[in-house]
């Protein structure tokens, strides 16, 4: 997916913010927030926690979580939840972001 | 709306009194399946409950009769739910979940002659273990015997009494003679029926706990839509309604749900007696038998011998101490039931070898004449 | 006879509030769970906390008080779900939910019952009261969470199992042919049937949202990965791989008959809402046809009746 300009109505849209929250000793380590997350804004981490498992963290580009809540909804072990932060209009950047964003992701989401 | 109390006279026969005093006790749900010959108690709900605001509603079979009426329970009325033998076999799993729970309901056995199908339209007293001992696991009951169309009606509203007060699924067993038999029933005032409904919970819900189990009774019950938020479940649970799987709670769980039947035995058993005061030989009998019984100690008793009758309204629990106290001083009790020993084998337990035991057995079908029971009793004479 | 009894150990309100209190409150649905209960039973990778999420969001996007909901269970893992949620909550007997929910929803025609539990409970030993609550159209709210096994007692074949799928009771492959869950429903008269997965917990939330507007028996199956039960003998791998399976073998057919959305051993799922009708519930029937009869007859109470 690639924009060749800025949308025109960008000026009325925003993009939601997210902040990850980790209850970490929770996780069981299944995965599924870290393999679903639209944005990959998770990986496992390398530590482990009380259970033994290693609990997902956010990865560097923690930035891109857009709060859609699909991590949240889909842990089995209510150990992860967003919170949102302050939504900010649509810059240029944003959309280069979201081409290299679904390129980094699954191959069959990019459509080209 | 029509009248729940129907105050008056009525000719009537004993599954139509049950179903009577089940809707004068408060009942506004039953649940059932029709079984011969507890079928009419079921009819006449049908017909009654919707009369006064109630509901009544045929199910699949008696397993989900059964579990219907505990959820109407955890619903906040009053359930009750008839059947016989087969029908019985068929609820003990939720009777048992019922007892474990601690969900007032009141179940109607009116009994044939088993086992399996066995007598479909004709007598038998023979689950009367199974009241006692049917669902798996430990757990204290309540068994009532009525012996008239006007016990049916009497001992209904105690079931429910008893059920209210106790929290559990409390048993009515008649027999398919006593259900089947039509007789004067007169049905008090509404004023004068002593009605008792579950206690409601006084604290908040932080400090409430729904299965409270340190003194011998039953907490108050908080029901759906209270916002008490309990859980309620058949594992093996702790004061708060959550399972927890450990020995030590087992050990209060089940003590409490034994003990508060047991520890408040005196207060649920009930009993007749005739002329037990001089006998030197004690007829117990319950349900149909003991209306034969009582023919035949009258008429010993008219010859000048020294007969008494104790009729058992409660069976379970089972009136031990009386025996007991009776065993030492009479030469034997003569127990007539139509079964091959049930409440004999009890009798004779608690006798404790004091008094010879002798059993008066019929298998189902028809009741005991009174030269049976006459004769029985010569034998000690 | 005496007795003598191990000494009881009194329960302890304090001690068990302590536990609650560490970690009780972190994440946002634990307002809608008993507080102390969580970590659940369920293993890694189980798709049980999935289903019991997407529960809770319907419930709080629908705004429902938890005062006026009531969750009914049966037994297996999917039956510990009603003890979780902060809510009256039934954990009643093996495929016993449904008719003990019916005689709740009779008794409180104002409170939003759902029946939450697994496709053996509520197909095997409870088939028979799931078909006849679908018929009476009672007013409850079923979600069945179908992992093509018996969970609890440690992967036993369901009715739920595909043909010539392993299980430890069909060690060479499962001999049956299963049953097909939303056509059974449909069939037996359900208002409202649906299936997801739970890859599709977005659609999960709108299928029970939209159940919890219906008057009438609704049913949602919910297929969940069990990769200890199901995922081990199949050789599916571990509940993320069949969460992946979900993903590139789903297919989103609404409206469909639900008879043509048959389940095979690695074959496509057929996901969606398959139908939603309206026709009168149980206690509408009984007001109509019993109870405004009943009355209208007068008021003449079944007076000296010889039954
Ligand atoms: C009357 C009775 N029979 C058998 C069992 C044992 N049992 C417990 S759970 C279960 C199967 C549960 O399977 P399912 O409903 O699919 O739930 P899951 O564990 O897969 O979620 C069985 C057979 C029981 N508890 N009660
Ligand atoms: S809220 Fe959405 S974008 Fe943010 S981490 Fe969770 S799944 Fe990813
Ligand atoms: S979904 Fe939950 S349990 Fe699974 S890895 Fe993520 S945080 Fe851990
Ligand atoms: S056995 Fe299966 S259904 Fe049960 S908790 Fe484990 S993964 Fe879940």
């Amino acid at each position: 997916m690639k924009f060749w300009r800025l949308p025109l109505d960008s000026e009325v849209h925003s993009i939601p913010h997210g902040t990850v929250r980790i209850i970490e000793n929770r996780c069981k380590g299944c995965g599924f927030c870290i393999e679903f997350c639209p944005n990959g804004c998770l990986k496992q981490s390398k530590r482990f926690n009380a259970k033994g498992y290693h609990p997902p963290e956010v990865v560097s580009y923690a930035e891109d979580c857009a709060d859609c809540g699909l991590c949240s909804l889909i842990c089995p072990e209510f150990a992860i939840f967003t919170q949102l932060d302050e939504a900010k209009k649509i810059t240029e950047s944003d959309i280069l972001k979201v081409s290299t964003r679904y390129s980094r992701k699954d191959k069959r989401y990019v459509k080209s | 709306m029509g009248k729940d109390v129907l105050t008056g006279e009525h000719f009537i026969h004993g599954d139509a009194a049950c179903a009577e005093g089940g809707i004068a006790a408060g009942c506004r749900f039953f649940a059932g399946y029709p079984i011969t010959p507890a079928t009419e108690v079921a009819e006449r709900m049908a017909r009654r409950l919707p009369e006064v605001g109630g509901i009544y509603i045929q199910m699949e079979d008696e397993i989900a009769s059964m579990a219907a009426i505990l959820g109407s329970s955890w619903g906040g009325v009053k359930s009750m739910t008839a059947t016989s033998g087969p029908g019985f076999s068929l609820m003990m799993e939720n009777i048992g979940l019922g007892m474990m729970t601690e969900t007032p309901c009141v179940v109607v056995n009116i009994q044939r002659g088993g086992p399996s199908t066995g007598l479909p339209t004709l007598v038998g007293q023979a689950d009367v273990m199974q009241a006692r001992w049917g669902s798996h696991g430990d757990y204290g009951c309540i068994a009532l015997v009525p012996c008239s169309p006007q016990e049916c009606f009497d001992l209904t509203v105690a079931a429910f009494n008893f059920s209210e007060i106790y929290r559990l699924p409390v048993f009515v067993l008649a027999d398919e003679m006593i259900g089947h038999m039509s007789e004067r029933v007169v049905i008090p005032r509404k004023a004068d029926l002593v009605i008792v409904d579950r206690p409601q919970p006084k604290v908040g819900k932080d400090k409430y706990l729904p299965f409270e189990s340190s003194s011998h009774m039953p907490a108050p019950m908080a029901v759906t839509g209270q916002g008490y938020h309990v859980h309620v479940t058949g594992l093996t649970h702790d004061e708060r309604g959550y399972p927890v799987i450990t020995d030590t709670v087992q050990e209060r769980n089940v003590r409490h749900l034994v003990d508060k039947i047991r520890r408040n035995a005196e207060k649920i058993i009930r009993f007749e007696t005739l002329g037990i005061e001089d006998a030197t030989v004690v007829v117990v009998a319950y349900g149909c038998t003991a209306r034969v019984a009582r023919q035949a100690v009258e008429n010993l008793r008219g010859k000048g011998y020294k007969v008494g009758l104790l009729r058992l309204i409660t069976i379970w629990p089972f009136p031990s101490a009386l025996i007991r106290s009776i065993a030492g001083r009479v030469k034997a009790f003569v127990v007539p039931e139509i079964n091959y020993g049930q409440i004999a084998y009890e009798v004779e337990r608690t006798a404790g070898g004091a008094a010879e035991v002798l059993l008066l057995a019929l298998m189902g079908g028809s009741i005991h004449s009174p030269e049976e029971i006459e004769e029985g009793v010569a034998e000690f004479l | 006879m005496r007795v003598r009894c191990r000494k009881l150990q009194p329960f302890n309100k304090e001690a068990a509030d302590d536990v609650i209190q560490k970690d009780h409150g972190l994440h946002p649905d634990d307002k809608y769970l008993k507080p102390g209960r969580i970590p659940h039973i369920w293993c890694p990778g189980c798709g049980l906390g999935v289903v019991l999420t997407t529960f809770i969001e319907a419930i709080r996007r629908k705004g429902l008080p938890v005062d006026k909901c009531a969750v009914v269970s049966g037994i297996g893992c999917t039956g510990r779900v009603a003890g979780y949620l902060d809510m009256d909550t039934y954990h009643t007997t093996h495929g016993r939910a449904i008719p003990f929910a019916t005689g709740l929803a009779l008794a409180k025609p104002d409170t939003s019952v759902t029946v939450f539990s697994g496709d053996g409970d509520l197909f095997a030993i409870g088939g028979n009261h799931l078909i006849h609550a679908a018929r009476r159209n009672v007013n409850i709210k079923v979600i069945c969470v179908n992992n093509f096994n018996f969970g609890m007692t440690g992967g036993q074949a369901a009715p739920t199992t595909p043909l010539e799928a392993k299980t430890s009771t069909t060690p060479t492959g499962n001999a049956e042919a299963p049953f097909n869950l939303p056509a059974v429903a449909h069939a037996a008269g359900a208002v409202y049937v649906a299936r997801w997965t739970t890859f599709h917990p977005r659609q999960l939330v709108h299928s029970i949202s939209q159940s919890l507007d219906k008057k009438g028996f609704t049913f949602i199956e919910a297929i969940a990965p069990c990769p200890t039960g199901f995922g081990r003998p199949n050789k599916l791998g571990s509940g993320l791989e069949e969460m992946r399976f979900y993903r590139e073998n789903s297919e989103i057919r609404n409206g469909i008959d639900p008879g043509l959305a048959e389940i095979k051993l690695r074959g496509k799922i057929v996901v969606g809402t398959f139908s939603d009708v309206d026709r009168p519930d149980f206690l509408e029937n009984y007001q109509n046809n019993v109870v405004s009869k009943v009355l209208s007859k007068g008021d003449k109470p079944g007076k000296g009746r010889a039954a």
